[in-house]
C-alpha cells in the first residue's frame, strides 16, 4: 500500500485517500505549437524504471494537488512537495542523490 | 528432431517407462550473429519468431529472454480470448488471432487447451448497453461473429449470476460464442518448441543491456551473455518496452503499470463461460482444475514491481460478490501481478522505429494474450517485408498524425 504524506495538511495518506495524476512538471503546449510538440505533450510520458516524479491529489482529504518523488522499481517514496513549483526542491534532489547516485529524470539529475 | 506428440506416443512411452521423451526445446548458447534477434520470449516474441520461420523461411533467429520463457505477462494473465473489439484494425488483428487459436494445437502439435466456451461482457449501466450494441453492429460489419444478448439469455448461460443486484444490475451482455480461454504457458511452450525445431535459438537468462547501431541502423545487441550481431531486431518486451526503447535511442507513448489477478480454491464446475464485468473492473472464468480465475483493474501509477495495490483487489472482489453471491465463501489461494504496457488509445504498437532495422511490438496492455498468434503473424510480416496489412494501422506515427485506434471508448478495460 502506497503511503504519501500530503505536504499541505501533513496527513500520511494511504492510497485510497489519493488520486494519481500522472507525470509531474509537464510543459503544456498550446496553439501555434508544432505536431511534434503536441505529440509529446499529449502522449509521450516518462516511464522510468527508477526515480520518477508525479502529481497526486489528496482527493479524499484536503483536496490539494501536490508532487511526489518515488522509485518505480522498489516503490520507495523519496518525498512529497507542493504543486506550485516547476521543479523538485533542491533538498529532495540531494536526498535522492544520496539513495540513487547517478539518477536522472528529464532535465533533472544528480548534478543539477 | 523432436518427438511428435500423439496418443500413440503417450502409449508408447507408457510402455517404456517414459524414457523416450526429449526436451521440448534445445538449450542454446548465442551465436555471433543472427538474421533476426527477438528480445523477449513471451508469447508475442515467440509467435513472431515462429511465423518468421513458418511464413517467410527466416530461421536464423534468436529469441533472447532475461528471465525464463513465458515468465512475463504471458504466464500471468487470465487467458481471456475474444475478438469483438470496436475499431476495424482491432477487429482484423484480434479476429485473425482468435481464428489461429482454433487450430493452434494442431499447427504446433502442442495442446494449448483452446477452449471456445464463450465470452460475455456484462452491460451493467445504460451507457454500457449502448456501447456494446454499437460494438455488436460494428462487429457485424467486420464479419466478427458476436451478438448483444438479453438478461434472460445471460442467466441461461450463467446460472450463478445475480441479475438484479441493486448497484450493478445486469442489463444484457455482448456475447462471443467462439471466444474463450487457452492454457497460457502452453501457448509459450508450444511456440518455443516449434521455433527450436526450426533451428532457432531460444536463449534464457540472457538480458539485453544495450542496442548497437551504425549510421542509424541496428547492427546488434549487448547482452549478459556478450555481444550478438543481427540484421534486424524485434523488441517484444511488454512492460519493459520503455526501458528497451531508451537503449535503442527512441521514446514510446507507453506507461507501465501493475495489473493483478487471483484464483480461488478449486470447486466443482459452476460456470462454463467467461464473464467480464468492465464497469467494476472484474472478470472471471473457471479453470479446468476448478479454481475461479479472477482478474482485476490496473493501478493508476507507474510501477515495475509486479506487485499491485491491495485495494484494487478488494474493489474487484467486492463487486464480483454482488454479481456472484455464491463466491462470498470462497478462499483465495494465489494472487499476483504483471507489468502491463499502456498506450493512450489502449491499442498496441506494431511498428518500425526511428532506428533502421529495429521493430517494436508492444502496448498490448491488459489484453494481449488473445492476440499472440495474430500479432506474431503480422509482426513477422512487418519484419520480413517492412509492412503488413494486419499491422500497418498500429504504427508509432499514429499518435503524431491523430490516427488513433481508440479502444478505450469501447471498454474501460480491454482484457
Ligand atoms: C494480471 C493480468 C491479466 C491479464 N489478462 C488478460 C486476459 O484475460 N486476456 C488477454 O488477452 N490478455 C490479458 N493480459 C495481458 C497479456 O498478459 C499481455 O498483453 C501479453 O501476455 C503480453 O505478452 P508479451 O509476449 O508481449 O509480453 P511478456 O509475456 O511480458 O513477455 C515479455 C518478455 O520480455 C522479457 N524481457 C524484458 N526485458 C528484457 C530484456 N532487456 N532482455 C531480454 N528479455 C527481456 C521479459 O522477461 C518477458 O518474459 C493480462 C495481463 C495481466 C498482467
Ligand atoms: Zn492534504
Amino acid at each position: 500500500m502506497l503511503i504519501l504524506t500530503c505536504p499541505y495538511c501533513g496527513v500520511a495518506a494511504e492510497e485510497t485517500e489519493l488520486a494519481p495524476g500522472g507525470e509531474a512538471h509537464l510543459t503544456r503546449f498550446g496553439p501555434g505549437s508544432d505536431d511534434a510538440e503536441f505529440e509529446s505533450y499529449l502522449f509521450y510520458r516518462e516511464n522510468p524504471k527508477g526515480v520518477h516524479f508525479e502529481r497526486w491529489r489528496h482527493a479524499n482529504g484536503c483536496g490539494k494537488w501536490f508532487h511526489a518523488a518515488r522509485c518505480t522499481n522498489t516503490l520507495e517514496v523519496f518525498g512529497t512537495y507542493p504543486a506550485q513549483t516547476t521543479e523538485p526542491p533542491a533538498a529532495l534532489r540531494e536526498a535522492i542523490s544520496a539513495k540513487r547516485p547517478g539518477w536522472s529524470w528529464r532535465s533533472f539529475s544528480e548534478e543539477t | 528432431m523432436k518427438n511428435h506428440y500423439s496418443a500413440f506416443a503417450v502409449a508408447r512411452e507408457a510402455l517404456r517407462n517414459h524414457t523416450g521423451w526429449q526436451r521440448a526445446w534445445r538449450r542454446a548458447q548465442p551465436k555471433a550473429r543472427y538474421d533476426v534477434i527477438i528480445v523477449g520470449a513471451g508469447g508475442h516474441g515467440l509467435a513472431t519468431a515462429y511465423y518468421l520461420g513458418k511464413r517467410f523461411g527466416i530461421t536464423n533467429v534468436a529469441v533472447l529472454e532475461k528471465g525464463w520463457l513465458g515468465g512475463g505477462n504471458t504466464g500471468r494473465n487470465t487467458t481471456i480470448i475474444r475478438s469483438n473489439y470496436l475499431q476495424d484494425p482491432s477487429a482484423a488483428i484480434y479476429e485473425k488471432s482468435r481464428s489461429l487459436y482454433e487450430t493452434l494445437s494442431q499447427d504446433l502439435n502442442y495442446n494449448v487447451m483452446f477452449s471456445p466456451r464463450g465470452v460475455m461482457m456484462l452491460a451493467q449501466t445504460e451507457h454500457e448497453v449502448r456501447g456494446y450494441q454499437r460494438t455488436a453492429h460494428a462487429n457485424a460489419l467486420q464479419g466478427v461473429k458476436t451478438e448483444f444478448i438479453s438478461p434472460r439469455q445471460v442467466k441461461e448461460l450463467c446460472p450463478i449470476i445475480r441479475l438484479d443486484g441493486p448497484r450493478y444490475p445486469v442489463l444484457g451482455a455482448l456475447w462471443q460464442e467462439r471466444g474463450g480461454t487457452a492454457r497460457h504457458d502452453a501457448v509459450a511452450w508450444g511456440y518455443a518448441r516449434a521455433c527450436s525445431d526450426m533451428g532457432m535459438d531460444i536463449i534464457q537468462q540472457c538480458e539485453v543491456t544495450g542496442v548497437r547501431s551504425e549510421g542509424g541502423r541496428v547492427v546488434g545487441v549487448d547482452t549478459t551473455k556478450g555481444a550478438i550481431g543481427c540484421d534486424k531486431l524485434g523488441i517484444v518486451v511488454a512492460g519493459h518496452s520503455g526501458v528497451m526503447a531508451e537503449k535503442a535511442g527512441f521514446r514510446l507513448p507507453i506507461e507501465s503499470v501493475a495489473l493483478q489477478a487471483l484464483v480461488s480454491e478449486p470447486i466443482k464446475p459452476v460456470m462454463d463461460v467467461v464473464v467480464m464485468a468492465n464497469t467494476v473492473h472484474g472478470y472471471m472464468s473457471q479453470s479446468d482444475k476448478g479454481e475461479m480465475v479472477i482478474g482485476g483493474g490496473a493501478d493508476g501509477y507507474n510501477n515495475y514491481t509486479q506487485r499491485g495495490s491491495f485495494h484494487h483487489v478488494e474493489e474487484t472482489v467486492r463487486a464480483l460478490i454482488e454479481t456472484f453471491p455464491m463466491l462470498s465463501r470462497l478462499k483465495m489461494l494465489r494472487w499476483w501481478g504483471g507489468i502491463v504496457d499502456m498506450t493512450g488509445d489502449r491499442s498496441p504498437i506494431l511498428s518500425k522505429t526511428p532506428l533502421e532495422g529495429c521493430f517494436i511490438n508492444c502496448g498490448w496492455g491488459t489484453g494481449g494474450f488473445k492476440a499472440i498468434p495474430g500479432s506474431g503473424w503480422g509482426m513477422a510480416e512487418l519484419i520480413a517485408k517492412g509492412h503488413s496489412p494486419l499491422t500497418d494501422a498500429f504504427s508509432l506515427d499514429r499518435f503524431r498524425e491523430g490516427r488513433f485506434i481508440d479502444e478505450s471508448v469501447a471498454a474501460g478495460v480491454a482484457h
